[in-house]
């Protein structure tokens, strides 16, 4: 099963490298990895897609507490949570392509932020399904390249 | 004051109670070695390899139960010690490893003598540091022994780069530390200890099952309390060896690959295995699907991650083993219940015993060739078990595990989980180091010993009488066995047909000599090695046949056992 962890983590050179190195190194599987400071400069918080069965899963968490640098630990599968991925997607703009490009844009509430002779990029974010749905439509029209940040996920409420 | 980095260094070594450290200079920590030239606090031994180092400051550490110290120098100095760091990261010893880094200015340049040794030694240590600046080194030495010594201990490395050594600081060495990140969790929950307690008395055919854990939270009189109070069989992990008497009834011997009979016949019929500081290693469930398929399973470790990682558990207490047998001691102790399961268990202590005398620990006393077997039961006759016995890894390793018996922990240095040939000479002379009165035998074999042999010139230079029995059958004898077993006897490269004159070799050291080649000679020979003074080499020339039984094959349920 798939599982989105939440760590908080010492924001210290090579901190990184300990939650990868942890993963490659047990056999474990990292679907996407985001990572960037806290409010408190000294504190990342790294959001992990992770899966695997009920006891992989435990290992994972449990490995990851046991990592020095290692402040947190929150599975956050389950929970009632805000999802969201940033993508940059540059798509072909030809003459007879562009305002199905601009009407996707529209109805995706993306945002055109580069504009070249034959082709745009868009910028959108949104959850999993959302993010899969806009590349499924945008697949006719010609994707060019795709940039993905992978997933962050935030619990709702207190 | 400001004081150098290379000050602060060796002030703070002296402060956190460090006297002994292990080491090799090189260019990156020259500085550190012209504070240790004047120190008088800090004693340095100069080893001969810096693996050697790692292993004494290992040895050190497993012989006392103090923190080992290494230090090295930067690049081939810090790698040569990755073996040693991983060797005890998987036997979780204490040990902090300091070791010099070019100039800050200079990392990431290929500069001379240059490795990334934190990124190198990232997962086979507990935690490692790069010092970046030399206000930090003290506080960064005082985290580093407090994290190679509590909850689950293991090696810590402390990467110092030359300008960090060079430049000044003031000297603050913190009282308390905190790592926000880590908090190990000492207590056992009292309602867990309990509910095992209570499923333990349940059951008849229970098994105490423990590992080094229980040596490395000084529990082994706890666990040898614990034992008989309740009337429990007890078997030990290689690791174990020496938590619990080996002359104790209750005593069963090793269990698994190389185990007795006795041990995993208890195990495969267990209905109740109670788990203590033992992490389930394949070496001793053999099959895991087919372990203790009637048993459930208490397991206590301090490390959370060792719980559930190979085999369900039905009752997980994470906690110091001091604190839950403690815990567990009071819930029995003098009770009329504690009484009456001991009562219960008989017919199965009875059973166990049956298994001890059907197959106990033997092998065929053939006249001709010394057998192995015969040397390390000598061994144990001549020091009546008072000895530290180290030993390298093999068939060596497995006869010293059988045929000696260990009362007393930090007895038994072997290296268990990363089965490193080459740790058991320089293990002893560590050992020897923090136990200066203490006769201390290393059991070797002729393939192992020449991994680490050039530290019989630290054992000569410091005068550290290690007697090193060296059970040499002219080949790499577990890895034969594997040949003999499973590859039709195809000795692929595991015949040593160039093997140094050890006797000679041991006094071109400046150390003394003896040969035994006849069984005859052997007690005798022994006995004159133990009584010379200094490191001593005692090769004894033994049949290269001799296999290690019993065997479970890898992969095999602990039933299906190969015997003598």
């Amino acid at each position: 099963m798939r599982h989105t962890i939440s760590v908080l983590v010492e924001n210290e050179f090579g901190v990184l490298s300990r939650v990868s190195g942890l993963f490659s190194g047990r056999g474990f599987n990292i679907e996407s990895l985001s990572v960037a400071e806290t409010v408190d400069p000294s504190v990342s918080r790294m959001t992990i897609v992770t899966s695997g069965n009920d006891q992989i899963i435990e290992q994972i968490l449990k490995q990851l507490n046991k990592l020095i640098s290692v402040i947190k630990v929150v599975d956050l599968t389950g929970a009632d949570t805000v999802d969201r991925e940033l993508v940059l997607i540059k798509v072909n703009a030809d003459p007879e392509t562009k305002t199905e490009v601009l009407r996707l844009v529209d109805i995706f509430r993306a945002k055109i932020v580069d504009v070249a002779p034959r082709c745009y990029t868009v910028e959108m974010t949104g959850d999993e399904a959302k993010v899969k749905a806009f590349l499924q439509l945008l697949r006719p029209v010609g994707i060019k390249e795709v940039v993905r940040t992978g997933l962050v996920s935030i619990a709702r409420g207190m | 004051m400001k004081m150098s980095g290379a000050e602060i260094f060796v002030k703070a070594l002296a402060d956190l109670g460090v006297d002994v450290v292990f080491g090799y200079p090189g260019g990156a920590v020259l500085h550190i070695y012209d504070e240790l030239f004047k120190n008088t606090k800090v004693r340095h031994l100069l080893t001969r390899h810096e693996q050697g180092a790692v292993h004494m400051a290992d040895g050190f550490a497993r012989a006392s139960g103090r923190t080992g110290v290494a230090l090295v120098t930067s690049g081939p100095g810090a790698t040569n010690t990755v073996t040693g760091i991983a060797t005890a990261n998987m036997d979780s010893i204490p040990i902090v490893v300091f070791s010099g880094q070019v100039p800050t200015l200079m990392i990431g340049n290929d500069a001379f003598q240059e490795a990334d040794i934190v990124g190198i030694t990232r997962p086979c240590t507990k935690h490692n540091y790069l010092v970046k600046e030399t206000k930090d080194l003290a506080r960064i030495m005082k985290e580093a022994f407090y994290l190679a010594s509590t909850g689950r201990p293991g090696p810590v490395l402390v990467d110092m780069p030359k300008d960090v050594l060079m430049s000044t600081a003031e000297y603050v060495l913190p009282k308390e530390v905190s790592v926000r990140g880590y908090h190990p969790n000492y207590e056992g929950h009292p309602k867990q200890v309990e509910s095992a307690i209570r499923a333990l008395l349940e059951k008849e055919r229970p098994v105490l099952y423990v590992g080094g854990g229980i040596i490395l939270s000084s529990a082994a009189s706890l666990l040898t309390d614990f034992a008989r109070i309740l009337g429990i069989p007890v078997t030990p992990t290689l690791m174990g060896m020496g938590a619990f008497p080996g002359t104790d009834p209750l005593y069963m011997g090793m269990l698994g690959m190389h185990g007795t009979y006795q041990a995993n016949m208890a195990i495969s019929h267990s209905d109740m295995i109670v788990a203590l500081g033992a992490r389930f290693d394949d070496r001793v469930t053999g099959k895991v699907d087919e372990f203790a398929p009637h048993a459930k399973i208490i397991h206590v470790d301090i490390d959370p991650t060792s719980i559930q990682k190979n085999v369900p558990v039905d009752i997980p207490i994470v906690g110091d083993l001091k604190d839950v047998l403690k815990k567990m001691i009071k819930l029995v102790k003098g009770t009329k219940e504690a009484a009456a399961y001991r009562e219960k268990i008989a017919p199965w202590r009875e059973q166990v015993r049956k298994w001890a005398t059907t197959h106990p620990l033997s092998y065929k006393k053939t006249k001709g060739k010394i057998k192995p077997q015969y040397v390390v039961e000598q061994v144990y006759e001549l020091t009546k078990g008072n000895a530290i016995v180290a030993t390298e890894v093999g068939q060596n390793q497995m006869w010293a595990a059988q045929f000696y018996k260990y009362d007393r922990p930090r007895t038994f240095l072997s290296s268990g989980g990363l089965g490193t040939m080459g740790y058991g000479f320089p293990a002893a002379i560590g050992a020897q180091v923090a136990m200066p009165g203490k006769l201390v035998v290393d059991i070797a074999g002729d393939g192992s010993i020449q991994m680490n042999i050039q530290e019989l010139a630290t054992a000569v230079q410091y005068r550290q009488p290690v007697k090193v029995v060296i059970l040499n059958n002219g080949v790499l004898g577990m890895v034969r066995q594997w040949q003999e077993l499973f590859f039709q006897g195809k000795y692929s490269q595991t015949c040593l047909p160039q093997i140094p004159d050890f006797v000679k070799l041991a006094e071109a050291y400046g150390a003394k000599g003896f040969r035994a080649t006849r069984t005859e000679d052997v007690a005798g020979v022994l006995k004159k090695g133990f009584e010379a003074d200094g490191p001593v080499f005692i090769d004894i020339a033994c049949d290269p046949n001799e296999m290690v039984y019993p065997m479970v094959p890898a992969g095999a349920p602990l039933t299906k056992m190969l015997l003598v």
